[in-house]
């Protein structure tokens, strides 16, 4: 059916640690979240003055409005893609108690009462939405529930004792009097916020577990859905925007003299109203988007590219290599050392060794870089998809000379994001331009611009050894990693001992139980910018691990399936339940049906990230003149509770693919410091024809929730150069794929 | 000036003779269900029909195709067409939307395929969509396809 084929965001993000289903009291007595809890202003008027909506809708607390038609589940989570605007809508309904027909979602406008307590910030990211919000929404739908019996209670002047709720209705029995939650909200906005409610017992979940339709499809088939592109402002004008080529350089001569008249000095052409000067960059500002696109390409520019202005990725590889080396004295930067590793492998029976390389990577989500502000006297005002909004107040008032509380930031639908949209720069740009014109100003960056001036995923390096016994155990781990640091960028304090946690993460909280480990890395920056990209170290760090098991497979001769079940054992039967239902799901004991001039195989992988588990199982067939299909992809996945299932299964497809197309062909090369891919014709993407049919089947565990929308990212990679060393014997140590001639020896020049 | 029929609707505007169709639609008729993705007419999110057939509407003038009949995204949600109604409620039903920002070039592109061809083989479908979708939701458009195309028309 396929055609041709070419081919924690941070530390802080370990496991959520607490147990809705077996601890709800606990936690709300004593568990880290309470504390957070206590502080959110859950009563919004007055308290949390931006979460009023201009809507008829009435806020009964921070999280819900309700209104005569329905309910408004406020989101503190950006709607990227993920589904979680619908998957808190249900969180909150479950205990509301109301029709889910009733039901809709929107976004929370910034405020600290929507800090994720997890990131530490108004942020969407790691993974955590359903984690961070499993508990506080479901406390707000309960909360409210209570509020609403109370008004009806103050009202009708009756014991709240009296009162039958439920399905967006109060009754009072003994008078037959009912009452819809629409009609009490403004009294029940003004009710005590009632702490410790009780929350619904998990068997009488009507909501929580089932796959409800999602809140955002209406309108995102209609057209209507409104990205960060769309917002219109009145007097709205348009930006495009050009940056110096090299990172870290500055702008140091302009030409726009060809858009203005003939007459020198004048104004500049119809349409066209500024030009504006950044310090890295040259924007044009003007009536329309294409009139400022066509305008900025008349305008001439000279940079001072700076430091960076030499570089090349053949110099950074090297920079790289460099860096494995035992004797360079960062390697002293150790960030796991359990038992002893290097004696263990000195010792062992069978050693495995391989150095594994992988390029810097784009985010490439599909709506380009943009964003709405407006400046005025009041201050700032912000319309954008964007993954983090609570760093705006700051940044914006810092760069504007304002205070932090005269910014107001709006969040659109995201049109893909996978961690680009942390960065602040088109937001701080829009900003900037805006006050430059003094009207609200839509900057909108190209495609190209978008990806020669990405925050990458780290090119990165990886050195491994393995001991193995003479029953083909592992008896240690070796393991540098050398790549130049996201924390180092954005966050440098979090960085510890000289280890950048997110470039190790994946290799130490592998599932396998491991005697002896250690875990070293080298930082080796490099010039080019690198930040968080769906499951941040989890990818790269899962691709080694898994082809280094695959790799200690092969060495000992043994069933990749069967090697990875020993190695697991009875320790860690989460994971082997995961592993196991992939392998049977795939027919992985069944030889796969030949194909004439072709070579098949199968390959698996399984990794542990933030607090879920997935195995993978990819089927390729290569053939003689190198082409390469991807058959059939199926993957096992246990994220603990699930609350909309559909969605889980969307999510793992959709991250398996997002890691299939990375491992295939993504790499971002540097020469004179630029990148020299720009658009999709040379930063391929996954096509439909490409793409394997992808099945998920989901593992229904009493565990607590994990997260999923980064999760089927890092089993991807590994299980397609796994399969593809099943079916030609040849292990690619280096990504992408598509760099790799996969035809037979004998048809190779 | 330029004119056009668009979702049934005739419209003349002034655009500049190098604009795209996509920013004439997106700036000066303010349709903005049809998006900007590349601006080089490779990931589709700017499909729209003219004169019936698929295009990416960043690769061509406004003005070379005055006096076209122009389908949009907004076009379908009218619900005249029967084709568009029925590819609307399987995107529905398979629930395909992630960001959703590939969407309206990608259903655009899926009723075209389902006018010319209306029970399509996977093959026939991935020959026809080459949009591009970032979130990987290829699977459940090609079940949204089947099942618009297999949907009893009720007349």
């Amino acid at each position: 059916m396929t055609g041709p084929a070419l081919v924690n965001l941070s530390p802080s993000l370990g496991r959520f640690n607490l147990s809705p289903l077996l601890s709800r009291r606990a936690v709300l007595k004593g568990g880290g979240a309470l504390v957070l809890w206590m502080h959110l202003p859950l009563l919004a008027p007055g308290v949390s003055e931006a979460a009023t909506g201009i809507n008829s809708l009435v806020p009964v607390n921070a999280w819900l409005k309700i209104s005569a038609t329905g309910v408004s589940v406020v989101s503190p989570a950006s709607e990227m893609g993920q589904g979680v605007f619908t998957a808190l809508a249900q969180l909150v309904a479950e205990e509301l108690d109301v029709d889910w027909r009733s039901v809709r979602a929107e976004m929370a406008p910034y405020d600290p009462a929507y800090t994720n307590p997890m990131l530490g910030g108004m942020r969407s990211g790691g993974a955590t939405s359903i984690r961070a919000w499993f508990l506080p929404m479901r406390q707000a739908g309960a909360a409210a529930r209570v509020m609403l019996k109370a008004a009806a209670a103050q009202v009708w002047r009756v014991p709240v004792e009296s009162l039958v709720i439920g399905s967006g209705l109060i009754s009072h029995p003994a008078s037959a009097r009912d009452v819809s939650y629409g009609a009490l909200a403004q009294v029940a906005a003004r009710q005590k916020v009632p702490v410790d409610v009780p929350l619904r017992d998990p068997s009488k979940w009507i909501l929580i577990g089932h796959s409800m339709p999602r809140l955002d499809t209406p309108d995102k088939v209609n057209g209507q859905a409104t990205f960060g592109m769309d917002v219109r402002m009145p007097g709205q004008l348009y930006a495009a925007i050009r940056h110096c080529p090299v990172y870290g350089g500055t702008l140091s001569r302009l030409d726009d003299s060809a858009l203005k008249g003939k007459t020198s000095g004048a104004t500049y052409v119809p349409g066209v109203v500024a030009v504006v000067t950044l310090k890295d960059a040259v924007a044009v500002v003007a009536e329309d988007w294409w009139l400022a696109r066509s305008a900025l390409a008349r305008v001439a520019v000279a940079w001072a590219e700076g430091a960076n202005s030499g570089q090349t990725s053949a110099a950074i590889e090297s920079a790289l290599v460099h860096a494995l080396d035992p004797k360079d004295p960062r390697s002293l930067a150790i960030a796991v050392n359990r038992g002893d590793a290097d004696r263990a492998i000195a010792d062992a029976a069978r050693t495995v060794e391989a150095i594994y390389r992988q390029p810097f990577l784009a985010h490439a989500a599909l709506e380009p870089l943009n964003a709405t502000a407006s400046v005025t006297a009041k201050g700032c005002e912000l319309w954008l998809p964007t993954q983090d909004q609570g760093q705006y107040p700051r940044l914006i008032a810092d760069a504007l000379g304002i205070r932090p509380d005269k910014v107001r930031v709006n969040t659109t639908y995201v049109g893909g994001s996978f961690g680009r949209r942390f960065e602040a720069d088109v937001g701080l740009q829009a900003a900037l331009l805006s006050k430059a014109v003094g009207k609200p100003v839509q900057l909108i960056w190209t495609r190209e611009e978008d990806i020669r001036h990405d925050v990458y995923r780290p090119a990165s390096i990886s050195r491994v050894s393995l001991g193995l016994d003479v029953l083909g155990r592992i008896t240690g781990w070796r393991h540098r990693v050398t790549s130049p640091s996201i924390l180092g960028r954005v966050n440098p304090g979090a960085i510890k001992d000289g280890v950048d946690k997110t470039a190790i993460e994946g290799i130490a909280d592998q599932p396998y139980p491991l005697p002896a480990l250690k875990v070293d890395y080298v930082r080796q920056e490099t010039g080019i910018p690198v930040g968080y990209w769906r499951s941040v170290g989890h990818g790269a760090n899962g691709f080694v691990v898994e082809s280094m098991i695959d790799e200690a497979a092969a060495a000992l001769g043994r069933d990749p399936w069967r090697f990875r079940r020993e190695l697991l054992t009875s320790k860690a039967p989460r994971a082997l339940r995961v592993l196991d239902l992939a392998a049977s799901k795939s027919g992985w004991a069944t030889p796969l049906p030949p194909i004439a001039g072709a070579r098949r195989g199968r390959g698996i992988a399984l990794h542990e990230a933030f607090g879920s588990i997935i195995a993978a199982v990819l089927e390729v067939t290569v053939f003689k003149d190198g082409r390469l299909l991807l058959d059939r992809l199926v993957a096992a996945f246990d994220c603990g509770q699930m609350v909309n299932p559909d969605i889980v299964e969307a999510q793992v497809a959709g991250g398996l693919l997002f890691g299939l197309s990375a491992a295939l062909t993504g790499k971002v090369t540097f020469e004179r410091g630029r990148a020299m891919q720009s658009n999709f014709q040379d930063y391929r993407i996954l096509t439909m024809a490409e793409a394997p049919p992808v099945e998920v089947h989901l593992v229904a565990s009493g565990e607590p929730p994990g997260g999923v929308s980064e999760a089927g990212v890092p089993p991807a990679a590994p299980a397609l150069t796994n399969a593809i060393f099943a079916a030609t014997g040849r292990r690619l140590r280096a990504l992408p794929v598509l760099d790799h001639d996969l035809r037979d020896a004998e048809v190779r020049p | 000036m330029v004119s056009l029929t668009v979702n049934g609707k005739t419209v003349s505007f002034d655009v500049s003779g190098d604009a795209p169709l996509l920013w004439a639609l997106r700036h000066q008729l303010h349709l903005t269900g049809t998006k900007y993705g590349c601006g080089i007419g490779s990931c589709g999110a700017c499909t729209v029909l003219v004169n019936g057939a698929p295009v990416r509407s960043c690769s061509v003038t406004a003005a070379s195709v005055d006096g076209a009949q122009i389908l949009t995204i907004e076009g379908l949600a009218l619900g005249h067409d029967p084709v568009a109604a029925r590819i609307t409620a399987a995107w529905i039903a398979e629930q395909v939307p992630q960001c959703g920002y590939c969407v309206p070039g990608v259903m655009v592109a899926a009723v075209a395929l389902l006018r010319k061809t209306p029970h399509p083989t996977d093959g026939e479908i991935d020959t026809a969509i080459t949009n591009l979708c970032r979130c990987g939701t290829y699977d459940r458009i090609r079940k949204a396809i089947h099942r618009a195309a297999n949907a009893v028309v009720t007349p």
